[in-house]
């Protein structure tokens, strides 16, 4: 009898901590089949997988509709905290605060954040708090069955035939004028643009903001919505091819001269921006809301990195936290000593 | 003077013909945004460090400068701190209020006016002291623009004259108040002193009452109760405060603040061992509140009726989720806007059960500000060793006054910070499951984001959840989960302070009462039993839910009345929904809601009332 020998599995493929992908899979999603929030939790899974971030550092925070059930369906070994309805901002606000080593992401939706969520992601766009906040935007009410939110495009139509006529919230134009230092715009089916950006996010320091139009499949997919795949697959205006370079890889590339832009992140990473159509300088504001209100006008939808600023203080900063959690100091370093009482009282006296 | 005109029994007791010492109070009317502020806290001050009991109440209105306000300081050999009703020294310097309130006089008490109000044509049974404050405030202090400020200073001198105030003693306070400006101290100094002097010259003593040096004072402090819930906070070891300014809240955390920023700065790196964050709203402050304790700070906020209404929902979650989080009430009036410069006890039972579904919150009730400063420390630990929102119920009067007190003890215990596992517990356990019940008590163990261990991440959730922490709608996981939650407030019906008791002997009539009405309380047991031969005990509750002890004392007595400050009796509810229905009717009301701290005049009115109508 011949003797077969097995040949050897091949060497499953770790990041850079020696962890699987499959370290980085949450729970079975449970929207639907085709939903874009699925594609949008595929990519978060490859870029912390990619980035080799420790799961057990990463803190995951929702609010409330399809978009903010996701976080169950990523880094299932990670800390979640799913929000009442609009207010993740400012559970993501305290965590941070009691806990400064860890790595934030936030899944909202358009109606979470534009709509009941608009006062806290205001604020939280002007303290700059270091995370990542994702829109998954779809313009739609997808739980309670497809009423128009805030990011609903004027003239855009529901199933049932109803016409929105009030202008969208552009929550991209609205971060950059709050503070956010790092804002984009993507879309669920562009897979490498979509990773580049959220790998860009992680690696920034500061607020991270990407609007990711996320088609609803159920309530938003039919002809006369301007958030359908066909609507966006055909007025998708890319801005810059972007390339993600992380800090760990020496890569270098070669751009002939004037044709890209490099932008080295907090942590060492690199964006590289190769110029598409028209060039666009991200490190300028006015620049930025010149781009998306010119898009708007002509009814593009413009993706790709608006906005990046690494060099303001973000909230942590400001605050001047010491570098430990202050979760975890110890007795001795948060409860002062009697003698401080002891002049207090005197004081009193 | 006509004693048959004087239909109350109260003007009997009080108006006596002979010197009055050591037991007086003093009101000063003035118009908000004048400055009256410095010249009423040095009169305290000086009356205290006499070694004369003493409190005062400052009664202002919802504006920063114009309206009418007025500041009682009360004086009392007896050592009763709370509001008296009636006055006996009145200072008018409001114009407008001025008639009204000389009016509202007793028979025999004494006006310090601006003799420009010419008073004394109002009536002829008070005894009237008008001082010219513009011609005397002039001289002292050149600069015009400052006279409006210094102006007040004139009667303290004048009282302390009148009513024999040691000048040194107001000298003392004033060089206290004004710690880095010398300056203004001297200016003031002046203006004291040119009220004194006119007075020894110009207005002879023609009153009854005096302060006379005693030795009750000695090694006391003063402080308002929101400074001592903020050293509470700073003694408790609090690493996040997050909060949204309203009266009557915002000093707690802004001296908070300033105590953090003296104290908790790490010496070698500068650093700050804490985070203060005024958010943009209260549901961003419980919000961030939460999200600091699900991730292991000690954290809190502070507010008041309104932000307490809007932060129900977040409150909900905590109490579903399970997050130690701590919240400060100072109850003002409401509903609504209210009053909000007016004190009640009226969030009592929208707080105990704040938020939708089946939600119940331990809920504090500091009676001083000893205990504004322990139970701030307490409410802590209870947070995280039950791992629920706990509320520290405390009230415009509490907050915002300034109270006497011994000095606050240094905390005796290490913090308690609940059942937390590290990763080496998790390893060691092999499991973790976030909601088990594993010691019987309704707690379960809480592992904090940041730990290093794969099964020690859980998803925290206010849908519904079962032991593991994952999505369910199973009717039995539901079930179990809210049996667990009610387990757990039976544990926190043992853990949170019980009540204090002061028992006569075999005494029928119970007294139930809690926060600041303890002291109006006090002093109307007194009254009940010298004008009334009324013996009642009394039971100060300090916490929801009751524990055994408070439904015994029911039971002992043949009916019991329950002191509080709001409209309806909400504390006698939350004891009703614990008693049995027999129990339950022995319940009466004594109820104070007009804005105002109660006094123990209206609570003894109220029970011979209804001692007479039973």
């Amino acid at each position: 009898m011949a003797t077969t020998t097995t040949p050897p599995a091949p060497p499953k493929k770790v990041n850079r901590l020696g962890l699987e992908i499959a370290a980085y899979k949450g729970h079975r999603s449970t929207l639907c089949a085709g939903c874009g929030h699925n594609a949008i939790t595929e990519r978060i899974i490859e870029a912390f997988y990619e980035l080799g971030i420790e799961p057990h550092r990463v803190a995951k925070l929702s609010g409330i509709g399809c978009s903010s059930k996701s976080p169950a369906y990523f880094l299932s070994t990670a800390y979640g905290f799913n929000a009442v309805h609009g207010r993740m901002p400012s559970i993501a606000t305290g965590a941070m605060l009691a806990n400064r080593t860890l790595v934030a992401i936030g899944v909202s939706g358009d109606g979470d954040t534009a709509s009941i969520g608009i006062g806290q992601f205001v604020h939280l766009m002007r303290r700059n708090l270091p995370m990542i906040y994702i829109i998954e935007d779809n313009g739609v009410y997808g739980l309670t069955k497809g009423q128009f939110s805030a990011t609903a495009d004027l003239g855009s139509k529901l199933k049932t035939g109803v016409v929105n006529d009030l202008p969208a919230i552009d929550t991209c134009a609205l971060a950059i004028l709050l503070g956010a230092t790092y804002v984009a715009r993507s879309f669920s089916g562009d897979k490498r643009q979509l990773l580049a950006l959220l790998e860009g996010a992680v690696a920034h320091r500061g607020t991270a903001m990407l609007d990711v139009i996320s088609p609803c499949v159920t309530f938003n997919d039919h002809e006369g919505s301007t958030k359908s795949y066909s609507y966006v697959k055909d007025h998708d205006e890319p801005l810059a091819d972007v390339s993600f370079v992380p800090f760990f890889q020496d890569i270098s590339v070669d751009y002939e001269p004037g044709t890209a832009t490099e932008i080295t992140l907090h942590d060492g990473s690199r964006l590289l921006l190769k110029k598409l159509a028209a060039e666009h300088d991200p490190t300028q504001k006015v620049e930025a809301l010149r781009v998306l209100t010119e898009a708007h006008d002509k009814g593009e939808i413009v993706t790709g990195l608006f906005y990046v600023d690494t060099k303001s203080k973000d909230f942590l900063e400001l605050l001047n936290l010491v570098d430990e959690p202050l979760a975890t100091l110890p007795e001795s370093r948060v409860r002062p000593p009697q003698q401080v009482l002891d002049e207090v009282m005197e004081e009193l006296r | 003077m006509a004693t048959t005109h004087v239909a109350t029994r109260e003007a009997e007791v009080h108006v006596e013909p002979h010197k009055v010492v050591n037991d007086l109070s003093i009101q000063v009317a003035t118009v908000n945004g004048s400055g009256s502020q410095t010249a009423n806290s040095v009169l305290l001050r000086a009356i205290f460090q006499m070694g004369i009991p003493v409190s005062g109440k400052n009664l202002f209105p919802s504006n920063i400068a114009g309206l009418p306000t007025w500041f009682t300081i009360r004086a009392s050999k007896h050592g009763y701190i709370a509001r008296r009703k009636e006055i006996d020294f009145l200072v008018a310097m409001n114009p407008e209020t001025a008639d009204e309130d000389v009016r509202d006089l007793r028979p025999g008490s004494a006006v310090v006016y601006d003799e420009r109000l010419n008073l004394k044509r109002l009536r002829d049974d008070c005894v009237f002291y008008p001082v010219p404050f513009d011609q005397l405030v002039a001289p002292c202090c050149p600069d015009a623009k400052l006279r409006k400020l210094v102006r007040n200073m004139i009667y303290d001198g004048v009282l302390a004259k009148l009513l024999g105030i040691e000048m040194e003693e107001i000298h003392k306070a004033l060089f206290k108040q004004f710690r880095k400006k010398a300056k203004a101290a001297e200016l003031n100094w002046g203006a004291a002193r040119a009220g004194y002097e006119f007075t020894a010259k110009n207005l002879p003593k023609a009153d009854r009452f005096f302060l006379q040096r005693m030795d009750a004072t000695q090694g006391k402090i003063i402080i308002d109760g929101n400074a001592a819930a903020a050293l509470g906070a700073l003694f408790a070891g609090v690493t996040v405060v997050t909060w949204y300014p309203i009266t009557p809240s915002s000093t707690l955390c802004e001296t908070l603040t300033d105590y953090v920023k003296r104290y908790r700065i790490d010496p070698e790196t500068k650093k700050a061992t804490f985070a203060v964050v005024q958010a943009e709203d209260e549901l961003a402050a419980i919000g961030m509140v939460l999200g600091a304790g699900w991730a292991g700070a000690r954290a809190m906020t502070a507010t008041s009726g309104p932000g307490i209404s809007l932060m129900a929902e977040f409150v909900g979650l905590g109490y579903y989720a399970e997050v130690p989080a701590v919240i400060f009430d100072v109850q003002r009036v409401g509903p609504s806007t209210g009053l909000p410069t007016r004190t009640a006890q009226g969030d009592i039972l929208s707080t105990a059960f704040l938020s939708h579904g089946d939600t119940k919150h331990p809920i504090l009730f500091p009676c001083s500000v000893e205990e504004c400063y322990s139970m701030a420390i307490e409410a802590f630990d209870l947070a995280e060793e039950l791992q629920t929102p706990i509320f520290v119920m405390m009230d415009l009067d509490l907050g915002m006054n300034n109270w006497m007190a011994d000095p606050f003890p240094y905390p005796q215990k290490p913090m308690a910070r609940g059942k937390v596992l590290t990763a080496e517990d998790v390893e060691r356990l092999g499991q973790f499951e976030r909601y088990r019940d594993v010691d019987g008590d309704g707690i379960g163990y809480r592992t904090l984001p940041g730990t290093n261990h794969p099964l020690a991440g859980y998803f925290t959730r206010g849908s519904g959840h079962n032991e593991k922490a994952a999505y369910t709608e199973r009717p039995s996981d539901y079930v179990n989960n809210m049996n667990r939650l009610a387990r757990k407030f039976e544990t926190a019906r043992q853990r949170v302070p019980g009540p204090v008791f002061q028992e006569a002997a075999k005494a029928e009539v119970g007294i139930i009462a809690y926060g600041s009405s303890h002291w109006a309380v006090l002093e109307s047991l007194d009254q009940l039993k010298q004008e009334r031969d009324l013996e009642a005990d009394y039971c100060r509750v300090r916490a929801f839910p009751f524990n055994q002890q408070v439904k015994d004392f029911v039971r002992r007595h043949r009916w019991i009345y329950v002191v509080e400050q709001n409209r309806d009796a909400q504390l006698a509810q939350l004891l009703r929904l614990e008693l049995d229905a027999e129990e339950a009717k022995k319940l009466r009301s004594v109820r104070h809601y007009n804005g105002l701290p109660i006094d123990a005049r209206s609570v003894t009115d109220s029970i011979v009332r209804q001692e007479e109508e039973k």
